[in-house]
């Protein structure tokens, strides 16, 4: 139990202190490595909350796809850093003050909900981690598939218009570039593409 | 030295917070600002897989996936955008972006 405490404040602290990096660091790409530090700690909060399975879709989505995605585009993008940081410690009054004001509130609120006495808080503390009937992976396919089945499609319909959209927004025509067009070259006859000669015999063409 | 439901809620809160925070400060960089988003929605994934745990009830799980598809999607079509952005104008600050109305 001590150990699990242990991880958990060792776990939290990092995705803490990351996040504070992802917002403070000069550089977008320190930036992006923070971020996928912060998600992979946040994979372990989870494995210890004992969510297994979102642990994992989360290193393989964020780390292995959003995190790449935004690195490229990073490195891609030739970016002014410096430029870039110019307006931030104009910001810095009002945006701590905004966020302490939030986070004051958020912790307070998460403070008087855990003392609260009705039942739902009281079994709430009282419970800790609840032990499922199945094992997690097998627990989130039985209720996935079948009663959130239309949302399960619907979010690969989100998806599918994600990509295309993202595939239309970047697809740019340059003039000037000459191209394969597969429509043309299949719409070709053979009475336009081919001439039959006849050659006499040690004339050539 | 039990950890609660509400020791996973405060992480949810502060790295929710530090989301809106990187918003405010990071005025220029509209990459930052889409990580920043990031964050938060993962502060959000967090807070639903605890309640689904605590309660011992496995939907919020499956809202946590919903949660990373949309973020998965809005990370596509955010960058995406920004390209675009950046090869139209060759910076990617944000206070030049309200050009965009038409």
């Amino acid at each position: 139990m001590l150990l699990q405490a242990l991880a958990f404040y060792v776990f939290a602290a990092i995705v803490v202190a990351s996040g504070t990096m992802v917002v403070v660091s000069r550089n977008p790409v320190y930036s992006v490595l923070f971020l996928i530090l912060a998600f992979f700690n946040a994979a372990a909060l989870f494995v210890l909350i004992g969510a297994e399975f979102i642990a994992m879709i989360l290193v393989i989505v964020y780390v292995g796809a959003v995190a790449v995605l935004f690195l490229f585009v990073v490195m891609m993008l030739d970016i002014n850093i410096a430029r870039l940081k110019e307006g931030f410690l104009d910001y810095l009054p009002i945006g701590a003050m905004i966020g302490a004001a939030m986070l004051a509130e958020i912790l307070f609120g998460i403070g008087v909900w855990g003392s609260g006495t009705s039942d739902t808080v009281q079994a709430f503390n009282r419970a800790g981690i609840q032990p499922m009937a199945v094992e997690n992976t097998r627990a989130i396919g039985q209720v996935l598939y079948t009663q959130y089945f239309y949302l399960f499609q619907t979010a690969g319909v989100v998806l599918l218009v994600a990509m295309i959209g993202a595939i239309v927004l970047t697809l740019r025509r340059r003039p000037g570039v000459r191209r394969q067009r597969a429509s043309d070259q299949l719409y070709r006859t053979k009475e336009e593409a081919m001439t039959v000669v006849k050659v006499a015999s040690r004339e050539g063409v | 030295m039990v950890i609660g439901l509400g020791h996973y809620l405060t992480v949810a809160g502060v790295l929710f917070t530090l989301g809106i925070l990187g918003i405010f400060l990071n005025r220029k960089n509209v990459i930052v600002i889409l990580m920043c988003v990031e964050l938060m929605l993962l502060a959000v994934n967090i807070n639903l897989v605890a309640f689904s745990a605590y309660q011992g009830n496995i939907v919020g799980q499956i809202f946590a996936m919903l949660v990373l598809t949309v973020a998965a999607a809005e990370a596509a079509i955010g960058l995406a955008i920004l390209v675009v952005y950046f090869r139209n104008r060759g910076t990617v600050e944000v206070e030049d972006i309200n050009a965009m109305k038409g």
